[in-house]
């Protein structure tokens, strides 16, 4: 305990000493006593005088702006790790109430020393590098089946919702200004507009709060999708009413005309941010289907083309989120057809990695601002305000989901209206919304953007701290573990024809209807032009069947660490070359740890007299009867190891060579004598007498003991044996039954590869994978 | 609808249909409809045929297995049954389900797991595991691979080693997906 306190004092210390030296290299003028531009000054006018060469000079200026961005990214990073090496604080408090908490202390930390905070939650810093990558994490990994599920009710608490929450916050709010106060004091001035503005910066719930505050509390699917795909999508209905509003403030009059034209528009801006998001998708979709070449770069043409479809969506005006998650939704499925596994990997923490700094970054910028930022307190307005989103909220949030029931199969409880209505968290676009505003067109500026912190202080503390505990009060149905079986993949398509079927019999043209026929004009169009190569043609099914082959084989390669592992499957060849060419087989490597030729002739030395020492001892017995057991005299963990290679390299086989059928047959059970690798390497298998086998290497159990007859089992078995080989795929379609020869072959290479050294030590190993 | 009473004399026993299978009248009305649509020739009951006219279903890999599930009991289906018919659908689509509510005794391996359950031996061997990959997975994997996934599936699901799925480890498997909320069709008003 003592070591992290004193490494939380100099996380914390260092964060101090970088934020001064971040606040007073701010200050330009020539009067501080700070040595960095001081003493650039002087050197440079001392040069003309012809002063020796300076050895070590100091240059800040040149550096200052990297540097500084650098020192907060920095802070950002050690206070995030800080929190979580304190013990409990993060189970309490969620993360984004201590990253406000560190940002107003950096805040006080900078106004203390007498220099001007930053003004660093700049808008444009804000919308154009912190919040991407926030929302493109969030629209890649959107899970779409839950999304399209629910997307009426999501759309009608985005659009309908945060209109409501607009209107009714800033008319009552007006109605406060006008009636509550006296007629000269500055509240009665706020025209209606200019509060309908302010209610509508207000109303929309955030997607940086509500991911940094739902991610925690771990809450089922429905209510997550539900919460966060309104927080998205209702940047639409925002950027609409901020715009809509902001023109007519300035001009001061409202027609019926432009209220009509802000109807069109909102249409416009949804559905213009989608169609820009859509094509930038295709396009990356597109072009990652030439990439196999050129896998370093993949990941850079993701990033590329979703950034691109933001910033252009914000040329015109539309919608920059929706077309970010209508670009990172549309391009996944078959970019991640197209791209390398390495690929995806560093996609996935990438987009990780710069959203989480991001919103680290944006929390700590709120309290900074928070410190800096010119307040005007107002408590009528402020409170008044506090109290008009919640109600709002709620009233909004319960009469929606009167009308969203009766059209909803699944109806939302009691208890999900509450969490949504308490998921509805205020966060930083509302705050850099207001910090757009223009001054000389709202005087009341000030006043909007204390209010709005305290809003957002609000929601994130309260709100976000006590949604915890209510969830575990409230016994709110709790995330499933996300382990997806083979069997829930075969049963949801099944299901989704099972429904289909019935919805054609009932003659309605439903929700599966249309997702059908969506399907089937992907699988007939789209995907022939985005993906490359065999891979177009593979149904779903297919591939995530082979996704979950390839982990499980690499996750057994990492755990098994045995003496002789070939590496699963090289990364950087895409699943796309494994299934069209069975033939180029990945060259296994050897995961073994390079040992000395000396030492590992030593090894082998060992290796072969003990394993010479249970042949011997076998020996003596009969091959009809019971098999030793295999964990005596001391070879556990050899055994053991073989066992798992046996299994990885089973498994692998499934796997690497697709058309292989799965190795069950007998001939295989046979081929377990794995504690006896030489003896019987020649012998042919009689097929008539039953045999009690230990079949170490099965799947069920390691140690399981079938009573087999062999012959009745070789009758039935339809599919041929591979054995460990990796055959081209004709070969299953000839001989039914095994042949002698080949069963011989078989277990004589498979002798060969589950013997270590073996006498047959001389051979190359690796001509044991290879046929 | 107009006529919304006197379309509802067409249907005998409308009244007690509608408390049987607790669907509006309205919901009743759209039922016969279809139904009477449906029946081409007149005949007053269904027969697979009409199914089969169907475009859709023809389209659909599970298609007949449906129609099979739908006659399996062989009644004729006029009309009250028809009502029944989606009482049945619903059932077979909900029992499924862990609802306690559910009419069918799981034990009796029922309606669903008949789509996939050919044979009615209360279990889905690797072989109609297959036939069922295979229709839906069609022309477009190789042999191989559906012995491959039907392999696996079998693993994961198959707890007590028989190598067959039986209903429970059926549901079982599938209790992570949260069915009763896919497990539905909504038809409009």
């Amino acid at each position: 305990k003592g070591k992290k306190t004193l490494f939380q004092h100099l996380v914390f210390l260092e964060g101090s000493v970088f934020t001064v030296a971040v606040a007073s290299s701010d200050q330009h003028s020539p009067i501080t006593a700070h040595s960095g531009s001081h003493k650039a000054t002087d050197h440079g006018s001392h040069n003309n005088t012809g002063k020796a060469f300076p050895v070590l000079d100091l240059n800040y200026e040149n550096v200052r702006v990297p540097f500084e961005i650098s020192l907060w990214v920095l802070l950002a990073s050690l206070m995030k790790l800080g929190f979580h090496l304190v013990p409990h604080l993060s189970n309490i408090v969620p993360e984004s109430c201590l990253l406000i908490v560190v940002g107003l202390l950096v805040g006080g930390i900078i106004r203390g020393t007498g220099e001007t905070v930053p003004p660093v939650l700049d808008s444009k810093l804000f919308f154009y590098i912190l919040l991407p990558p926030i929302i493109l994490d969030a629209g890649y990994f959107l899970p779409i089946r839950p999304f399209m599920e629910n997307l009426g009710t999501i759309l009608i608490f985005a659009v309908v919702g945060t209109l409501w929450n607009a209107f009714f916050v800033g008319g009552l709010l007006y109605g406060v200004c006008q009636i509550g106060t006296e007629s000269s004091s500055i509240l009665s001035r706020i025209g209606l507009l200019q509060c309908l503005l302010f209610g509508s910066i207000i109303s929309a719930v955030d997607p940086v709060a509500v991911l940094a505050v739902f991610e925690e509390i771990h809450i089922n699917e429905l209510l997550h999708i539900l919460v966060f795909g309104e927080s998205l999508l209702n940047d639409a209905v925002t950027v609409v009413l901020y715009h809509l509003f902001e023109e007519f403030s300035g001009i001061g009059s409202v027609t019926l005309l432009k209220g009509f034209l802000g109807v069109i528009s909102f249409f416009v801006v949804a559905l213009g941010g989608v169609l820009v998001g859509v094509l930038y998708g295709i396009l990356a979709a597109f072009t990652s289907r030439f990439t196999s070449h050129t896998r370093v770069i993949e990941p850079l043409f993701v990033f590329l083309y979703s950034y691109m479809a933001y910033l252009s969506a914000e040329i015109f005006h539309l919608s920059g989120i929706m077309a970010l998650i209508a670009c990172g939704a549309v391009m996944r499925p078959y970019v991640e057809a197209n791209i390398s596994h390495k690929s995806h990997t560093t996609i996935k923490y990438f987009l990780k990695m710069w959203s989480s700094v991001s919103e680290t970054l944006i929390f700590i910028f709120l309290g900074v601002a928070t410190v800096a930022g010119p307040h005007d307190w107002n408590w009528t307005f402020v409170t008044v305000t506090v109290i008009l989103c919640l109600v709002a909220r709620v009233i909004g949030v319960v009469g929606l989901t009167f009308i969203i029931n009766k059209f909803r199969i699944v109806k939302l409880t009691t208890k999900d209206q509450f969490i949504i209505a308490y998921g509805g968290l205020r966060g930083a676009i509302a705050f850099s919304l207001g910090f757009l505003l223009n001054k000389e067109h709202f005087p009341e500026r000030e006043i909007f953007l204390t209010a709005i912190i305290t809003v957002i202080f609000f929601t994130v503390f309260v709100q976000g701290m006590t949604i915890k505990p209510l969830v575990e009060l409230l016994a709110v149905k709790k995330k499933q573990e996300a382990k997806r079986s083979i069997n829930e993949e075969i049963h949801t398509q099944f299901l989704d024809h099972l429904l289909t079927g019935i919805e054609d019999i009932c003659g309605h043209y439903g929700h599966h209807h249309w997702k059908d026929k969506l399907n089937r004009f992907n699988k007939k169009y789209v995907k022939k032009c985005l993906i490359a190569g065999e891979r177009s043609k593979e149904p779903q099914l297919i591939a995530f069947y082979h996704k979950m082959e390839m982990k499980q084989a690499i996750q057994l390669v990492e755990s098994g660490g045995g003496i002789k592992m070939p590496s699963a499957v090289p990364s950087t060849v895409s699943m796309q070359n494994i299934q069209p060419r069975p033939s180029t087989k990945p060259a296994p490597e050897r995961a073994i740890p390079q040992l000395s030729k000396n030492k590992e002739e030593e090894i082998r030395k060992i290796l072969r007299t003990n394993l010479q020492r249970t042949r011997q001892r076998l020996r003596s017995y009969n091959r009809h009867t019971l098999v030793a057991d295999p964990y005596e005299d001391g070879l556990s963990d050899l055994f053991l190891k073989k066992q798992k290679m046996f299994q990885i390299e089973k498994k692998m086989n499934t796997y690497l060579t697709v058309p292989a059928p799965p190795p069950d047959s007998p001939t295989m059970c046979r081929a377990r004598l794995a504690s006896d690798p030489q003896a019987y390497s020649i012998k042919p298998a009689s097929n008539k007498v039953p045999m009690i086998q230990v079949d170490l290497a099965s799947p069920q159990s390691p140690d399981s003991v079938n009573l087999l007859d062999e012959f009745g089992q070789a009758n039935q078995q339809e599919e041929e044996e591979q054995g460990l080989m990796m055959k081209p795929p004709s070969r299953p379609r000839e001989a039914k039954k095994p042949s002698e020869e080949d069963e011989a072959k078989d277990q004589q290479r498979l002798m060969r590869c589950l013997s270590d050294p073996g006498p047959s030590a001389d051979e190359d190993e690796d001509g044991a994978f290879l046929p | 609808m107009g006529s919304s009473s006197s379309s509802r004399n067409k249907i005998p026993n409308a009244q007690e249909l509608m408390r049987q299978t607790g669907f509006s009248s309205a919901h009743l009305l759209r039922l016969h409809d279809r139904f009477e649509s449906l029946d081409r020739d007149n005949r007053g009951y269904l027969s697979p045929d009409d199914f089969e006219a169907l475009g859709g279903l023809a389209m659909n890999p599970i298609g007949g297995r449906i129609i099979e599930a739908f006659f399996s009991s062989g009644i004729p289906w006029t009309f009250p049954p028809l009502s029944g018919f989606w009482l049945i659908s619903v059932q077979l689509t909900e029992t499924e389900t862990k609802k306690e509510h559910s009419k069918s005794s799981p034990a009796a391996g029922p309606g669903s797991s008949n789509l996939y359950d050919l044979d009615r031996d209360g279990k889905i061997s690797r072989e109609e595991l297959l036939q069922v990959l295979r229709a839906m997975l069609g022309l477009q994997v190789t042999e191989e691979q559906l012995q491959s996934i039907a392999e696996r599936a079998i693993q994961e699901a198959d707890l007590d080693k028989d190598d067959a799925i039986s209903f429970d480890e059926f549901k079982k498997s599938l209790e992570k997906m949260d069915i009763d909320t896919k497990m539905s069709v909504s038809f409009l008003k």
